[in-house]
């Protein structure tokens, strides 16, 4: 029998961005809240005097533990999916601050037409430009609704930056100028745009200056150590929760946070949520906390695990294309982030300087900045030119045609260390019916639960968009002044290897409760005190980095809950809309 | 801060490198087995030996705790120092320490799948093989392109732990070198030694329980790893790895040399210089 604890306004699961920033707004406005984070409780501290690279990056040292329990995949709904075993395989952030403080830093607003996909696609190209059987649907939002949300998350992560020539209506500049250029970064701007393209540098949560946000919280300047990606900050230099929304939120003295808190269960009676159950990892001791509004804010696979465990929802079925629990799940993968790398003979960089978002970028292919018309694919993305700052494992990339091992290798991959550079796209991705979670029948968790199902396959669109982004860097490449230039390989099919962290969809937003899970608050249609934050409420993946829009829907759900502890009710009405018209 | 002397070590003579110089390790000549065994441990037990660079830093951790068997970690420092050879560039893999740094790797969570999923059923459908053979690089281009090792990760199916698998592998170049030349494959020539190598690489190997390739992989990735990884887990040894690579180690920052246009080498430093020892 679960331990009761005394019930509080609002329970949180998560604590990175999406749980952090709603965790800080509800306590900020007087509530009494209760946080709960799966993993270990960490600050700047633990990251003092460790730049270590094979523990943080070879070792995963701040990924989800998978003994316990981890994911299945597979490619097409007939088949058997198998565990996904290892850290090198499937990577997802844990621990106090979550994936959010592992993160790079890249800080990319996504675009009007991410918002309304699927009308703007047909409006400008005609409804036979979309697939069939590609799932794609408008957010139940517009960008212009979104901007004050960003606007709020920028200033809260303090993100340093300039603005996209390309980019959209902002209500305000970013908060800090941008980083400091190296001389790579500058020669991916220069060369862009003599070849007339519009480049800027990319903005980050890597902060140029000093800053104290809004809530108070000061941040420093990045001083380009290069130990930014994989790694937590050890000098409160990275937007992260445990800088900004996670002392925000414990100085109210309204939000207690609990770590070591594992939640299992969503609980409820009557159509409404109770509060949730969960486990102290450490005792083994289960606690049920009681409380008026459910906030899901955790990685979006257990925000999705989380309602099929519970019960909540009805779950997608794609022989029948009903159901919303599970729909459309999307994500960048390793179709994804590919372009040209070159080798330089006479230049050398220093590379082992860096910083997780200190780069050059272009929006001259993202969205629908570039006519679709006469192209096999819709939607865009950004491409890139980043210096995150190498460590010495991974500079060991040889010009295609060396041996991978021997004295040839070692002579090429010692001569091209710091002669190597890449530039990349990053894609949008499209949902569509047969890319889909639900529980896997099989494998199970150290508590017997069954493990999360992704099934998922790469299409044409894939495949097409990524092929057309690697010409694209290529020609950069070229103009750059490489001397060998490799361009990556398109792969045929997913290969289960889930990099990057970019995991997305299933509990999806819209206007449409027959499409959609939440409506534009994060609130469930079926359960309206039960919100549900993150990537997970993406309906397909834009083509830029997705932090902050997952800190703008943060923002957005809080005023939500907000609303409905004042309120009560429904905060959107729904629609029917028209996606199988 | 200079490391403890050890005077009475330094007196005794032959490094272990030398010593395994000498004995023809490191050409590939032939030593008698059991013989060499025995001499190896007994020098092995000698803490502290000099290295040939002249620093006095202490090799107290150079011993195995993961292979039980001195010959399996020969067989193993073979292996590493073909992929890995020493040249004119700097040392190789044995000279750096990698074979230790493996043989720690193992011993520990990582080669004891603390942290993976292995939870049963491991289904043996063939769904895994395309993986488990992969050629491409996984890891040398998309979202890991610019952190990982660029050897292929593989769909890890099978209830061996990577321990296992590297027990395994060792088990069969050796069975592979009697089959193919008739003699133990660290006392093959160097050419003979990559002729296996590269059977295992392309996954004409014969590995229980696993393709060759997936052990040829984890081969190199940690062969790779050893020789860069901090000197602190037994690798990389007087950090000769990074400055093969001019690479600095941890610093605290660059920001007054982020803007520098031209290459600037500084010497290495290691963790436990870093956390102010």
């Amino acid at each position: 029998m679960a331990k009761k604890l005394k019930k509080v306004d609002v329970v949180v699961v998560g604590s990175g961005w999406a749980g952090g920033v709603v965790s800080a707004e509800l306590a900020k406005a007087g509530y009494q809240v209760v946080t709960l984070e799966r993993g270990k409780k960490q600050d700047r501290r633990d990251y003092i005097g460790v730049k270590d690279e094979l523990r943080y990056t070879n070792r995963y040292e701040m990924m989800q533990n998978l003994s316990p329990e981890t994911i299945t995949s597979r490619v097409n709904i007939e088949d058997t999916a198998l565990p996904v075993r290892t850290r090198a395989e499937m990577m997802a952030g844990t621990d106090l601050g979550g994936g959010s403080v592992h993160w790079a830093g890249a800080t990319y607003r996504w675009r009007p037409i991410d918002f309304e996909l699927r009308s703007k696609t047909i409006e400008r190209y005609g409804k036979e430009k979309i697939p069939e059987g590609m799932t794609i649907q408008d957010w139940g939002i517009t960008y212009d609704e979104m901007e004050p949300y960003y606007d709020k998350w920028e200033k809260t992560a303090g993100t340093s930056g300039e603005p996209d020539p390309l980019g959209d209506k902002r209500s305000n500049d970013y908060p800090n100028p941008p980083m400091l250029a190296s001389p790579a970064v500058k020669l991916f701007k220069e060369t862009t745009k003599r070849m007339g393209y519009h480049p800027y540098q990319v903005a980050s949560g890597n902060l140029s200056q000093a800053y104290t946000n809004p809530d108070g919280e000061k941040l420093n300047a990045c001083m380009f150590c290069s130990y930014c990606t994989m790694y937590g900050c050890d000098f409160t230099a990275k937007s992260d929760p445990l800088a900004t929304v996670i002392p925000t939120a414990r100085k109210t003295g309204n939000c207690e946070i609990r770590t070591n808190s594992l939640v299992r269960r969503v609980l409820h009676k009557d159509g409404k949520a109770t509060g949730v159950l969960f486990t102290d990892t450490r005792t083994g001791i289960e606690y049920e906390q009681p409380a008026d509004v459910v906030v899901l804010g955790a990685f979006s696979f257990t925000n999705n695990r989380l309602l099929m465990l519970s019960e909540i929802g009805t779950q997608y079925d794609p022989t029948t294309r009903k159901g919303t629990i599970g729909r459309n799940f999307n994500g960048q993968f390793n179709i994804t982030f590919l372009g040209a790398r070159g080798y330089f003979e006479k230049k050398k960089f220093n590379l082992y300087m860096g910083a997780g978002a200190l780069g050059g970028a272009m929006s001259d292919f993202a969205g629908d900045n570039f006519d679709h018309s006469n192209l096999d694919f819709i939607n865009g993305g950004g491409i890139e030119m980043r210096q995150y700052g190498d460590g010495a494992i991974s500079t060991n990339h040889v010009p295609r045609g060396t041996p991978k091992w021997g004295p040839e290798f070692k002579k090429n991959s010692i001569h091209y260390a710091n002669r190597s550079l890449v530039v990349w796209y990053t894609p949008a991705v499209m949902s569509w019916w047969h890319n889909y979670v639900d529980l896997d029948p099989t494998y199970k968790d150290e508590y017997g639960d069954p493990l999360l199902r992704i099934t998922n396959r790469y299409t044409d669109q894939d495949r097409n968009i990524a092929k057309f982004g690697i010409e694209k860097c290529s020609e950069i490449m070229k103009e750059m002044g490489a001397d060998i230039i490799d361009e990556d390989e398109v792969p045929e099919e997913f290969d289960h290897i889930y990099s990057g962290g970019h995991y997305a969809g299933g509990i999806i937003m819209g206007a449409d409760p027959e499409t959609s899970a939440v409506n534009n608050y994060l609130q469930m249609w079926e359960m309206d005190n039960l919100f549900v934050v993150g990537g997970s409420a993406f309906p397909q993946f834009g083509g830029h980095h997705p932090t902050s829009t997952i800190g703008a829907l943060a923002y957005r759900a809080a005023e939500g809950v907000e609303k409905y502890l004042k309120e009560g009710g429904p905060l959107v009405e729904a629609k029917q809309a028209t996606l199988n018209a | 801060m200079t490391e403890p002397r050890q005077p009475e070590d330094t007196q005794k003579g032959m490094s272990r490198r030398n010593f395994m110089k000498n004995t023809g390790l490191l050409a590939g000549g032939l030593v008698g087995g059991s013989l060499f065994g025995g001499l190896l441990t007994n020098q092995l037990q000698k803490p502290g030996a000099p290295t040939n660079t002249g620093k006095e830093d202490n090799h107290l951790l150079e011993a195995r705790t993961f292979f039980s068997n001195a010959e399996d970690f020969l067989i193993l420092s073979a292996a590493t120092e073909r992929l890995f050879p020493k040249d004119d560039l700097g040392p190789g893999a044995i000279e750096l320490g990698v074979p230790y740094f493996i043989d720690r790797q193992l011993a520990g969570e990582w080669g004891m799948n603390a942290k993976e999923y292995m939870k049963g059923p491991f289904l043996q459908t063939g769904a895994t093989d395309p993986y488990e053979n992969q050629v491409d690089s996984t890891q040398d281009q998309g979202p890991n392109a610019e952190t990982q090792v660029p050897t292929p990760a593989f769909r890890y199916q099978t209830p061996m732990t990577r321990g296992d698998i590297f027990m395994e592998g060792v088990h069969a170049l050796e069975q592979t070198a009697q089959e193919k030349f008739e003699t133990n494959f660290r006392n093959l020539e160097p050419e003979q030694q990559d002729e296996i190598l590269q059977m295992f690489d392309e996954g004409k190997g014969k590995v229980n329980g696993v393709a060759s390739t997936t052990f040829f992989n984890l081969l190199l990735q940690t062969t790779i790893e050893g020789a860069y990884a901090d000197p602190v887990y037994g690798g990389n040894r007087d950090m000769e790895g990074w400055r093969m690579k001019e690479f600095p180690g941890p610093r605290m920052s660059y920001t007054a040399d982020i803007e520098k246009e031209d290459f600037i080498v500084m010497k290495p430093e290691s963790l436990r210089n870093y956390q102010g020892h």
